[in-house]
């Protein structure tokens, strides 16, 4: 039996004994306790250092809430999450947990000087203050002493080898939270037959119902959780336990976070870690509960000090006596009801004591009922002890405000009862606009948002029967209908009533002494008047300049105690100040969570070519074009990239190559207006192109300049064969049904994407007829039959095929379109023919340089979306008679006819084997009076192995005037010096081309 | 993420399956060679940016594969209505209704 | 992930009320395929020569014997028919069509499918798949194109567990790991 532990009790199961470790020490506990429980009943409370100042810091509360008992925890194998909140971590067998932000431990910290360092070092705003000088030391001295210093966990530094699960869900009626709200909220829904799910951050459904001594409908309230959970499995209900909604988006899009595995030892290997609900809810019933604040008074922080509420939920749920005498500071009732079950626990209250004037309610008089003592109006005024609290002194607080002499108290732990703040944060993620209730002093749900109901404690219906009622009611109105029956009775709850905002009086030099009220930030009461005397009035901006709020607990129990400080600094009343923006994540979701299953091989599809396979067992070398694959090149044996790449030219050079051009998209244009929807979208003409024709076509944005290009063969007068660029396949379908489905609606025409109906296959080079022709059945392919720039379709190996006679290299050339699941087969067959007559596969690296050789540019290499045709030289490409495409009217505006606008060239260099960077700049001057604007960039740079020389394509201002022109381009090891040429290397004729 | 009704499809859709398409009810000149260089400027680069309602293009990309138009509030982002391409612009102003949230 | 080789276009329109033990993914056979584009009115036309009334109602599917016709747009119709019978029915197809204006374009080797079976098949697909896949919102006979994760398909709901799903050919490989990926992670339950 652990220390702490009660005889019996609690919703453990005492049966079986885990063992755990935190830090240096093995602990055991049972199944059912969290770590925060664990810990409390091996008598530990110190947890964690704080952010700043490096105090000791003991477990405050028992949920999602909790700032200071951060917890590293160990799995192995690169599993390691920091910053895991204990009273959400479930204990298994074996856990290893670590505690944070210390060294070199957790009882004996360094850091700890922080909080000795003279008054205002690290008070608001210190980092805008402190650090300030000399210039140009906080990016290497300061930032990183205070990032060691001052932090959280430190990240994992392996990878993840946990899998996550990513699942959409859709339900008529989604109830966040599974207490008495949730639970009657469900259950009316259920019983009115909508589809329903049920989630929880716990890992078991009844939130306070678990650690209630009151009677729901005659039977315990945790029995009447047992019930109501059966009842709501056998109605189809989805009850979703351990799933955190996180956030709320527009149109009831709820995130939800499943831990799945977390609590168990040995997690099944394939089962996710956590799953992401992504839930489309017709009706969303937030019963997200309310959070006990904290009491803002000297030395409120130190362990052994926590929420009365959470020491209620230790010894009711979990069988831990979280101390062995208690002094209770109650500013709500649920302070007396803490008083009243630990004392049943066997924890001796030395003293309740309530600074409300109006303290002397139905909760004083039940303590009193039970022999406990209540002391009030009065306060604590200050604390001692080290690791963890041994005395607290005790004042009376007079009418005026001060406090009366002060006694000492022996103690090893304190209850702060604040009063409970509803957890609208969720409603107001959903827009919802919160409502001040002043006489109770805090925000509640107030405009109703369509799709969206609150209920219990998180719509300010304190206590069980009140959130029984208003849960049955939120839950009929989201299923359309009426609650049918009522609520059923409650008996002997102590209905939590009152509460203090802002600091307490504690009569002591305020310069002197530490009240937290973001415990998590480390930020005090006194810095929040800091700010405010500073000049800071929005509470946004003391939220930054303080930080208060801004810590991973996002404020859960600061929030409201800042802004009442701020206000009364301000001496404005509350809803006046304002409120800071609640904004997803309700508390810190994993990135593996978010990513789910987008990692490794399935982050992005990769697309493979009908070919893919042969190429790979080629040793072919890939690189990713868009989401394919493409082959750059086939190195032999002892080839670097480079040297296969100038092989592959030669071979195309000299006889024939062979390339999968695959991945070029294809759109099937069809219809009646075929021809005159191709005009509109293609700078060039296209009603003379004859069946059986191929043509160059440019495609234009509206704005004028080149977007994409490709060739277009004209199979049927209503029959076009449309190829656009690798990468542009899909912005050009998008575009061309842009402008067919909204501008151009008097033509009929249909696109249909078939990039991947074809595989396509290059055959280049002098001998390439001679490798196709014994192939091809169906036509002829000689140069009168078939000449440069025609189509037909006919049978390759045996295959029914659409052939293309086009040339991306200026060799004589063919395409080969089959379909794709003939590729491979196709292929192989060319290979294999072309043997004889050294036809060899070539890549994209030898693509580009024998493309760059003869001129011809890549849309996205040689243009940037501000490049003309005229830019590129070519305005031949556009149709002199046609009067509109898109694009047309553009090319006149004067900025697009502007004399200076740069211009496709060619660049030789002096030495001819330097190789120029592409991307480099163009400039007039070998070394540039700084400020100069470059005359332009390198486009394209190549080894060419067919001149022994580099080439480059440059797009250079006014370039086509200064052929043979001297220029230079810098590079990192000096200028080199460059002749402007014409962009056309090789065989300026063309007639290669033609065999 | 949003639910869009399509007007093709008559479905409430997820907004993934859509691609958003800019101003709706920006009409290209029939005859561009007639509009000045300041209109035809005004037609490639200038759309309205209202705090409130705008009529803009959506494609039902990966459903349908139609373009139509909605009405969006750029403050709550909502869409207040969807109609096929080609149908007049709803009133506008009748549509503004209280922003809710921030 | 379970091999189902029988799996076929037929099968899979047949297997309506079939109770599986498993949820299985399988490829299935090569098939015939055409995306059809033209004014609704067209339709009735074709019907005789594909076999089977097309869909009036967009993002549903008619059969008959193993012939599909899925409408995908309001002028757009994805038919599907076995391998062996594709040259015929191209044939016939453009007889049928010729004199009113469309746009037939063979598709057979731009996608594949895979044929999803088994109580569980709805939970895995909305593992990527941001429709509502309860039979009252997606009805057997539903055909859509929508999204699985990063990948366009074509999903269409055979049978009450059951649901063929077309894909572009180089994106099936995708498809396929991440099935298998939720397969695995639900055979963990």
């Amino acid at each position: 039996m652990s220390v702490a532990r009660t005889p019996d009790g609690g919703r453990i199961d005492r049966s079986q004994v885990l063992r755990f470790r935190f830090d240096d020490s093995n602990l055991t506990g049972h199944p059912g306790d969290t770590l925060a429980s664990a810990l409390l009943a091996n008598g530990i409370h110190l947890a964690g250092r704080s952010f700043k100042y490096h105090r000791p810091r003991g477990i405050l509360a028992a949920g999602a809430e909790e700032p200071n008992a951060l917890v590293t925890i160990s799995r192995g194998g690169g599993r390691v999450t920091p910053n895991l909140r204990a009273t959400q971590v479930e204990l298994y067998e074996g856990l290893v947990a670590t505690s944070q932000n210390h060294w070199p431990s957790l009882r004996y910290d360094a850091g700890a000087i922080n909080d000795a360092l003279p008054d205002g070092l690290l008070s608001a705003g210190f980092y805008y203050k402190t650090f300030m000088a000399p210039a140009g030391a906080w990016a290497g001295l300061y930032e990183p002493l205070i990032r060691r210093a001052a932090g959280l966990g430190e990240a994992p530094t392996q990878p993840d080898p946990d899998h996550y699960a990513h699942r959409y869900a859709f339900c008529d009626v989604l109830v966040v939270g599974a207490g008495a709200a949730g639970l009657a909220a469900a259950l009316a829904a259920a019983r009115a037959g909508r589809r329903v799910i049920l989630a929880d951050e716990q890992a078991e459904l009844g939130g306070g119902l678990l650690a209630e001594t009151a009677l729901v409908d005659g039977i315990a309230a945790a029995d009447w959780v047992a019930q109501t959970v059966a009842e709501l499995s056998a109605a189809g209900v989805t009850l979703l336990p351990r799933a955190q909604a996180f956030g709320v988006y527009l149109q009831n899009f709820v995130g939800l976070a499943e831990r799945v595995t977390d609590h168990q030892m040995v997690p099944h290997p394939k089962a996710p870690r956590e799953r992401l609900w992504k839930v489309r809810a017709g009706q969303v019933v937030l019963a997200t509960g309310a959070i006990e604040q904290p009491l803002v008074f000297p030395d409120n922080d130190r362990p052994g000090i926590m929420l009365a509420g959470a020491a209620r939920s230790y010894a009711l749920r979990w069988g831990v006596r979280p101390g062995t005498r208690a002094v209770v500071l109650a500013a709500c009732d649920s302070g007396h009801a803490a008083a009243i079950d630990l004392a049943q626990a066997g924890v001796s209250i030395v003293a309740i004591v309530d600074p409300r004037a109006d303290g002397d309610g139905a909760g004083a008089a039940a303590s009193r009922a039970a022999g406990l003592t209540v002391r009030g109006p009065a306060v604590i005024t200050g604390t001692s002890g080290r690791l963890r609290v041994n005395a607290v002194t005790v004042a009376p607080l007079r009418p005026d405000g001060g406090t009366g002499p002060a006694e000492t108290l022996a103690c090893d732990l304190v209850l702060m009862a604040g009063g409970f703040v509803p957890a609208v944060h969720l409603f107001s993620q959903a827009r919802g606009t919160l409502r001040f209730d002043a006489e109770r002093a805090l925000y509640v749900p107030g405009d109703p948002v369509p799709g969206i109901h609150t209920a219990g404690a998180c719509n300010g219906a304190f206590g069980i029967a009140a959130a029984l009622a208003d849960g049955f009611t939120a839950g009929a109105a989201a299923a359309g209908t009426v609650a049918a029956e009522p609520a059923p009775a409650v008996t002997g709850e102590i209905v939590p009533r009152g509460s203090w905002r802002g600091a307490l009086p504690h009569g002591r030099d305020p310069r002197r002494v530490k009240a937290f009220v973001d415990f998590q930030n480390d930020v005090t009461a006194r810095d929040i008047g800091l700010a405010v005397q500073e000049g800071f009035r929005s509470i946004e901006h003391v939220k930054r300049y303080t930080t208060t709020g801004m810590a991973t607990d996002q404020g859960k129990t600061s929030n409201m105690n800042g802004l009442a400080i701020a206000a009364a600094a301000l001496g404005r009343p509350v809803p006046e100040v304002g409120l800071t923006t609640f904004r997803p994540p309700y508390t810190p979701v994993t990135f593996g969570t978010l990513a789910g299953p987008s990692r490794g091989p399935l982050f992005d599809p990769v697309r493979e070519t009908p070919a893919h396979a042969w190429a790979q067992a080629q040793g072919a070398v890939f690189e990713d074009v868009g989401a394919w694959k493409r082959a750059r090149a086939f190195p032999h044996a002892g080839e670097d990239l480079h040297a296969a790449a100038a092989r592959e030219c030669r071979a195309v050079r000299d006889a024939a190559g062979l390339f999968d051009a695959s991945t070029l998209g294809k759109i099937e244009v069809c219809g009646p207006d075929a021809a005159t929807f191709l005009e509109r979208l293609y700078t060039n003409s296209w009603a003379s192109l004859a069946p059986g024709r191929c043509r160059y076509g440019l495609m234009l944005s509206e704005a004028g300049f080149v977007m994409d290009d490709g060739v277009v063969g004209r199979l049927a007068p209503d029959r076009f064969h449309v190829t656009t660029t690798t990468g542009g396949a899909a912005r050009v379908l998008a575009h061309m049904e842009d402008y067919l489905q909204t501008e151009f609606t008097d033509l009929t025409v249909w696109l249909t994407s078939t990039t991947e109906q074809w595989a396509v296959i290059a055959v280049q080079g002098p001998r390439a007829r001679d490798v196709l022709a014994p192939l091809v059945a169906g036509t002829d392919l000689s140069e009168a039959a078939m000449p440069h720039m025609s189509v037909r379709t006919c049978h390759v190996a045996g295959v029914p095929a659409r052939l293309f006679r086009v040339s991306f290299t200026g060799e004589l050339g063919f395409e080969v379109n089959v379909p794709a699941g003939h590729g491979l087969a196709v292929w192989e067959a060319l290979h294999a023919a072309g043997q004889a007559f050294g036809l060899t596969p070539y890549g994209t690296d030898a693509m580009h340089v024998l493309r760059a050789e003869k001129g011809y540019v890549i849309v996205g290499q040689e243009t940037d979306g501000t490049v003309t045709p005229d830019d590129l030289g070519l305005g031949r490409m556009i149709g002199r008679g046609k009067a509109d495409f898109v694009g047309r009217r553009s090319l006149s505006r004067p900025d697009m006819l502007r004399p200076d606008r740069k211009q496709l060239v060619g660049l030789l260099t002096e030495d001819p084997h330097a190789l120029l960077q592409e991307g480099a700049q163009v400039t007039a001057q070998a070394t540039p009076v700084r400020g100069t604007a470059a005359l332009g960039h390198v486009t394209s740079s190549y080894a060419s192995p067919t001149l022994d020389r580099s080439i480059a394509l440059a797009l250079v201002a006014n370039g086509r005037a200064r052929m043979g022109k001297t220029l230079y381009v810098p590079m990192p090891g000096g200028a080199q010096a460059v002749t402007v040429v014409a962009p056309v290397f090789l065989d300026p004729g063309g007639s290669r081309l033609h065999g | 993420m949003l639910l869009i009704r399509c007007p093709y499809c008559r479905a409430d859709r997820p907004e993934i399956e859509f691609r958003h398409g800019g101003q709706a009810h920006v009409a290209r000149p029939t005859d561009p060679s007639a509009v000045s260089d300041a209109d035809w400027a005004a037609f490639l680069y200038f759309r309205d940016n209202p705090r409130g309602p705008i009529a803009e293009r959506w494609r039902h990309t990966h459903g349908c594969g139609r373009f139509f138009n909605a009405v969006r509030h750029t403050v709550t982002d909502t869409i207040l209505a969807t109609y096929p391409a080609g149908e007049p612009m709803p009133d506008l102003t009748a549509m503004t209704r209280p922003e809710g949230g921030r | 992930m379970v091999e189902h080789p029988e799996a076929s276009l037929a099968q899979t329109a047949a297997t309506l009320a079939a109770v599986h033990k498993q949820t299985t993914v399988a490829h299935a056979h090569s098939a015939c395929r055409w995306v059809l584009r033209c004014a609704a009115a067209v339709t009735p036309e074709l019907a005789p020569a594909l076999g089977c009334p097309l869909p009036m109602t967009i993002n549903t599917a008619t059969t008959a014997s193993e012939r599909a016709a899925l409408m995908l747009g309001p002028d757009e119709w994805l038919l599907l028919a076995p391998e062996a019978e594709g040259a015929a029915l191209d044939t016939a197809f453009a007889e049928t069509l010729s004199g009113y204006p469309h746009s037939l374009v063979d598709v057979a080797h731009r996608q594949e499918a895979l044929v999803l079976e088994g109580p569980r098949a709805e939970l895995v697909l909305n593992a990527g798949v941001p429709l509502d896949l309860d039979i009252t919102a997606f009805q057997v006979g539903t055909a859509t194109r929508t999204l699985f994760d990063k990948a366009e398909i074509v999903l269409w709901r055979t049978g009450a567990d059951s649901f063929r799903i077309e894909t572009a050919r180089s994106l099936l490989p995708y498809l396929r790991a991440m099935l298998a990926e939720v397969l695995t992670e639900l055979s963990a339950e």
